[in-house]
């Protein structure tokens, strides 16, 4: 290792990247569900954070309630959100350009975010606190590391969900027409495939990914405000093309080299320099995009120019 | 022909420009609180106009461009405070930063450099991503961008604000600002290489056939849109006489981005009549919030303005996504006159 290497290793404990792998896992669980959607619709979400900022404000105004109905609350709420915004956005724009779909779901998440605000400030002040789920937050001394048991929880339903999603789309009947539509949609509709009944799976399944994001956010940062999950949400959708956005597990990948990336990054800088994490990390993405532009983790070359 | 294509031309821009000297005459004739929505609706046009550059021109959306008008500003803010202020506001400053100040236009001029030279740099990767990823790219531009302005206090003022900035007073400066900005929108959309990219955002593969280079071609209006989005930055911090890293993130964004879709994002006249009409709307929205009386008491709950002017925004979207102008630039309507049936013997056809 070079003279510049070691120093900064040094500082890269068993801590670091424990740390860095939960957060992985997390932005691994978002890139899926921006990829579901994006595979079938071809369409970028950027109002993904807003779905999990919903299921935040769901768990802080539910803190009364038994954890678990509580979490059942912000599943329900964040599928139906999801459900509504497919029919009332996404059904509308289906004949649209990738380009206006993302601006439309931009504005959407504008939208999403002041009736976020309009709800949240009747009591007179930003941000609602969510502190049923806290107990998740304690660490636990695994030999000298500690692993708080929600970076446990993340992985594990990372890893969980990512296997259930991996057999729903390879051993069923529905997830071959999943993978049917998100080869080619047109053809796929012409053979048979109900096209309604692909998009809604796939938006369930998003929404379902989104809520279980905003429980492990929640748990981690218990106090929920409008742009909750705004900013992880474009960290992910740049990781997403980093990875290449055109395969739902090259998309998977992107989103969990971003956030490992960013956890091991900040382990790495000096402390008075951790300010600087987005700009280190954007600019690696860059320096990527330099390196590859189709993907990093995409086999071969593609042009700019796209032919659909 | 070429006659034609002036007349064209002159047309063209007249309708644009001429709107811009109106709203700047009105904001003469209104009161001093008032003025300042009508020198931001200026101001949005600037910036509107620079956005449309790029993404209007190549097709290709981009969310990094108002990094742009941030890095302007604070450019062109930091180096018209006066030496003398300067070391009291921003004490942590580089030395060549601190003891050097620039007149307004000069400031302004600088503002164009820095910003070009910047999107010219960050371009170079980030053109070579096809259309929506290099969309979604540009947001790691507007996230560094923001990151360093609001921590990096050896460059500006970091999380606070930056004021004592020296201000244009009046519309003279927001005015002639957006006329320059337009014109040199509208000179490069007329060039040959506004138009070899502008074939390729109808058909980027036809257009490589040709021997457009795209990838290049981007790369040109991403800088042109760099250079006059940090122009609009320092009309906009000389309009105000103050900015902070927030103000010019992500919100300005979703703005100016609504305003360019709302008028039309393939046009010209679409990008300058969205700003005006959508920066109207916003005005009139946020004073709504404060409560105001237009007749019937209309007082809104703060937060209104952004779910109105983005349900307007999506709604334009899903129903005509070429915008109130339908993309097309201005043209005087068409009148049927008699005159075109007369025999084709022209007066000058006839003089010697």
């Amino acid at each position: 290792m070079n003279a510049l290497g070691a120093p900064v290793l040094a500082t890269i404990n068993a801590q670091v990247v424990v740390d860095a792998i939960g957060l992985g896992a997390t932005y691994a669980l978002m890139a899926v569900g921006i990829g579901l959607v994006f595979g079938i619709l071809r369409l970028v979400n950027f109002a993904y954070g807003q779905l999990i900022m919903a299921g935040a404000y769901t768990l802080a105004y539910t803190s009364s309630w038994p954890v678990a109905w509580s979490i059942v609350a912000c599943f329900g709420v964040v599928i139906a959100l999801s459900l509504l915004m497919e029919r009332a956005v996404f059904r509308p724009l289906r004949e649209q350009s990738p380009t206006v779909m993302l601006v439309t779901t931009f504005a959407i998440s504008f939208v999403l975010q002041s009736i976020a605000l309009l709800i949240d400030i009747r009591d007179g002040q930003i941000g609602e606190p969510a502190p049923s789920l806290t107990s998740l937050n304690v660490p636990i001394s695994i030999d000298g590391v500690d692993v708080r048991k929600v970076t446990i929880v993340a992985v594990l339903v990372a890893i969980g969900a990512l296997g259930a999603l991996a057999l729903l789309l390879g051993r069923t009947e529905i997830g071959l027409r999943t993978r049917a539509a998100a080869a080619d949609f047109r053809t796929a509709r012409l053979l048979g495939v109900k096209a309604n009944q692909v998009i809604g799976l796939a938006v369930v399944l998003s929404g379902a990914l989104a809520a279980t994001v905003a429980v492990i956010l929640t748990v981690q940062t218990p106090f929920v405000t409008p742009d909750f999950a705004l900013h992880d949400t474009i960290i992910v959708l740049v990781g997403v093309v980093v990875g290449g956005i055109d395969r739902l597990w090259t998309a998977t990948l992107g989103g969990f080299a971003i956030g490992f990336v960013s956890g091991i990054v900040n382990g790495a800088l000096p402390t008075d320099s951790t300010v600087y994490l987005p700009s280190v990390v954007f600019a690696l993405v860059i320096l990527v995009l330099l390196l590859r532009p189709a993907g990093l983790f995409v086999r071969g070359r593609t042009s700019v120019v796209d032919r659909v | 022909m070429s006659t034609l294509r002036n007349r064209t031309a002159a047309v063209e821009l007249l309708g644009p420009g001429l709107l811009i000297v109106a709203v700047g005459l009105v904001a003469t004739r209104v009161s001093q609180a008032n003025e300042l929505y009508f020198l931001n609706a200026l101001v949005a046009v600037s910036m509107v106009v620079a956005v449309y550059v790029f993404v209007g021109n190549s097709g290709v959306l981009s969310f990094g461009q108002i990094s742009f008008v941030a890095v302007g500003g604070f450019a062109s803010g930091v180096m018209t405070i006066p030496v003398e202020s300067k070391s009291g506001v921003l004490p942590d400053l580089f030395p060549i930063l601190r003891d050097h100040t620039l007149g307004n236009v000069s400031s302004l001029v600088l503002a164009a450099l820095v910003g070009g030279v910047l999107a010219l740099v960050l371009g170079l990767p980030l053109m070579r991503l096809s259309g929506l990823a290099a969309g979604i790219a540009t947001f790691a531009v507007l996230e560094i961008t923001h990151n360093v302005l609001r921590e990096w206090t050896k460059i500006g003022p970091g999380a606070t604000t930056l004021s004592l900035i020296p201000e244009s007073s009046g519309p003279t400066q927001p005015v002639i600002g957006a006329l320059v900005v337009m014109a040199i929108a509208y000179g490069y959309q007329r060039s040959r290489l506004g138009r070899m990219l502008r074939a390729s955002r109808e058909d980027a593969a036809a257009a490589e056939a040709v021997g457009v280079n795209v990838h290049r071609q981007r790369l040109w209006a991403f800088t042109l849109s760099g250079a006059l989005a940090g122009f609009a930055g320092g009309l906009y911090v000389h309009m105000l006489g103050s900015i902070t890293a927030d103000s010019v993130y992500l919100e300005l964004t979703f703005l100016t981005l609504a305003m360019l879709v709302f008028g039309g994002a393939t046009s010209l006249w679409g990008a300058v009549l969205g700003a005006l009409v959508v920066s109207g709307l916003d005005s009139f929205l946020s004073q709504a919030e404060q409560g105001v009386n237009v007749g019937v008491k209309l007082d809104l709950p703060q937060g209104t303005t952004l779910i109105i002017l983005g349900t307007i925004m999506a709604t334009m979207l899903i129903l005509r996504p070429s915008g109130i102008t339908g993309g097309r630039e201005f043209s005087l309507p068409r009148v049927r006159r008699p005159a075109a049936r007369r025999p084709p013997a022209t007066p000058e056809r006839t003089a010697p």
